[in-house]
């Protein structure tokens, strides 16, 4: 009998990181940010049926990158979990951050068990508040920890390079149509930094409404309405944003928040933020 | 307790388990012990008095579907509340009115609302009217072992069917058995007096607001020759409860309307004690 060979913990854990890593940057970004009236979600997803962005519950949304069936799996969980959750307590009993939680344990317990292979998903769960200031957006990357996140957010294969961008340009008090022009924008410049076009129909849009006077905020953008949002007054902010662009797209990925890539620091940030609850970046 | 977890806040297997889309099935597998039905009932001798709701009327007019509610709850010979609320929207498109015991069949509306909405949210799409109202039926018998205790609840399901374009009405027995009901349907106490006016006073012609006026009518008759079923109460300003399901979705009318309604029906019973009449050929 031969004896297994000896791969230190460090290494075995570094190996399964890179894997996950690789199978997530290998999708299409996600970008989540705040705008005046709630949350938006905008991912590149040319499929109508197959959804990045989903419903969770009154005021809770998903969205996800990375291999489909493992955040599809996390995903029903996470709806049956809520749903679970608000009959059993009151609808308001339901918060992301109890699902972020949990999706962080699920995640965590995967990522460090031999037996399992990593999941390759990295995950935002958000919810709205009755005010700007009570929205949360929560980044789960695939090793379980949690990244409290204000502002805006990117997630899956170019996310640093988006984020930058998204930083750069973001304000809390945009509006719809500013704050889905601005993730479209940062989205349709690819790694080369050229330009795409991305029509409506290569995009999947969603928002949580805070201002919706059902009590499910969650809404799907498509068709007519969501054309309308991009076609209007695409100029104005185009013209003002293009001057600043050569120079932060090179440096700025990479000093700016790290999403994704820089998983040891993810990580501990995300343990200390999640204990402390409400932590303030 | 089912909703918090055990081993280390991880979601259990079942909830990662792909397969049904119903939370009921989800439920009777993971905590049986939560379905309204599946509760133990210690041997009792006569019947269990408990707040019962009454009655409950639906009627179809031309673009859509009524469902209307009186507000009184009995246990035995007493009137156990008085501004009880019977019917409820299911969804978007379809709302669910309860006669039987009070306290069974807001729970079981509740749960019927879940299953509806978790559904929604694991597939994408909405269940058929037809789907919708299958559902209900296998709640109805899940409650059998209660109803043969005294303990029944009666739903009438109305909603529009959006497949087809027009509104329909099921009703059920205690078992669960399900019937479509042409034109109009009534359940509870007082359905039977409040069924002759419904045959009386329905057309297929009726527009929104005449169609809720022919529901305060039958409710009006149920009360007036039903002790259990309650009128229009002017002086605490309680008044039937009336859902309208429309291709637009989804509205109970707002007190205001329904009491202008409500007060346009008493007066012309002062003139005429039974209504209006209809023409004897």
């Amino acid at each position: 009998m031969s004896t297994p060979f000896y791969v230190s913990p460090q290494q075995a854990m570094a190996d399964r990181a890179e894997y996950a890593r690789k199978g997530i940057a290998r999708g299409r970004s996600v970008v989540v940010l705040q705008y005046r009236d709630g949350i938006l979600f905008v991912a590149e997803n040319p499929s109508r049926a197959l959804h990045k962005v989903s419903e969770i519950y009154d005021r809770i949304a998903f969205a996800a990158v990375g291999k489909y069936n493992e955040f599809e799996n996390l995903r029903i969980g996470g709806v049956r979990y809520a749903d679970l959750r608000g009959y059993t307590y009151h609808r308001e009993d339901v918060t992301a951050r109890g699902l972020a939680n949990v999706y962080a344990q699920t995640l965590g317990t995967i990522f460090s068990s031999v037996g399992e292979k990593p999941y390759e998903v990295e995950l935002i769960v958000a919810e709205v508040g009755d005010a700007p200031t009570d929205d949360q957006i929560y980044r789960l990357p695939h090793d379980g920890s949690i990244v409290d996140e204000h502002g805006s957010v990117a997630v899956g294969g170019d996310a640093d390079r988006i984020s930058g961008r998204l930083d750069r340009d973001h304000r809390d008090d945009m509006t719809l149509g500013e704050a889905l022009r601005l993730a479209v924008r940062s989205l349709a410049r690819d790694p080369n930094g050229n330009e795409r076009e991305l029509t409506a129909d290569q995009l999947e849009v969603a928002v949580l409404d805070r201002t919706r006077p059902q009590q499910r905020k969650f809404k799907r953008l498509s068709g007519e309405p969501l054309e309308r949002l991009l076609a209007e007054t695409a100029g104005d902010d185009d013209s003002g944003d293009d001057s600043g662009e050569p120079a932060a797209a090179p440096g700025g990925g990479a000093e700016e928040t790290g999403a994704g890539k820089k998983d040891t620091k993810g990580k501990d940030e995300g343990k200390g933020e999640g204990k402390a609850g409400d932590g303030e970046e | 307790m089912t909703a918090n977890f055990r081993d280390g806040g991880r979601l259990p297997a079942a909830f990662l388990t792909p397969g049904s889309s119903s939370f009921l099935d989800f439920l009777s597998d993971h905590a049986p012990e939560q379905l309204p039905g599946n509760r133990p009932l210690p041997p009792v001798k006569g019947p269990v008095e408990a707040p019962h709701g009454t009655t409950i009327v639906a009627l179809t007019f031309d673009g859509g579907v009524v469902l209307a509610g009186d507000r009184r709850a009995t246990m035995g010979h007493m009137i156990a509340q008085r501004d009880i609320e019977k019917v409820f929207p299911a969804d978007e498109y379809s709302a669910v009115g309860i006669a039987g015991t009070a306290g069974l069949a807001v729970e079981l509306v509740k749960l019927f609302q879940l299953e509806l909405e978790h559904f929604e949210k694991v597939e994408g799409d909405t269940l058929s009217l037809e789907g919708k109202a299958n559902r209900l039926s296998a709640m109805i018998r899940g409650n059998l072992g209660m109803a043969m205790q005294g303990l029944a609840v009666i739903p009438l399901f109305a909603g529009w069917d959006v497949e087809r374009s027009r509104g329909r009405i099921f009703s059920y027995d205690v078992t669960g058995g399900r019937s479509e009901e042409h034109g109009f349907a009534a359940v509870g106490s007082g359905s039977i007096f409040a069924r002759g006016a419904l045959k009386k006073l329905h057309r297929e012609d009726l527009t929104e607001e005449r169609a809720a006026t022919v529901a305060i009518q039958a409710l009006y008759d149920a009360a007036d020759d039903d002790s259990a079923t309650g009128g229009p109460d002017l002086t605490r300003r309680i008044f039937p409860i009336i859902s309208v399901i429309t291709g637009d979705g989804h509205r109970r009318l707002p007190e205001a309307e329904v009491s202008e309604l409500a007060r346009a029906v008493l007066d012309g019973r002062l003139q005429l004690p039974n209504g209006p009449q209809a023409p004897v050929l």
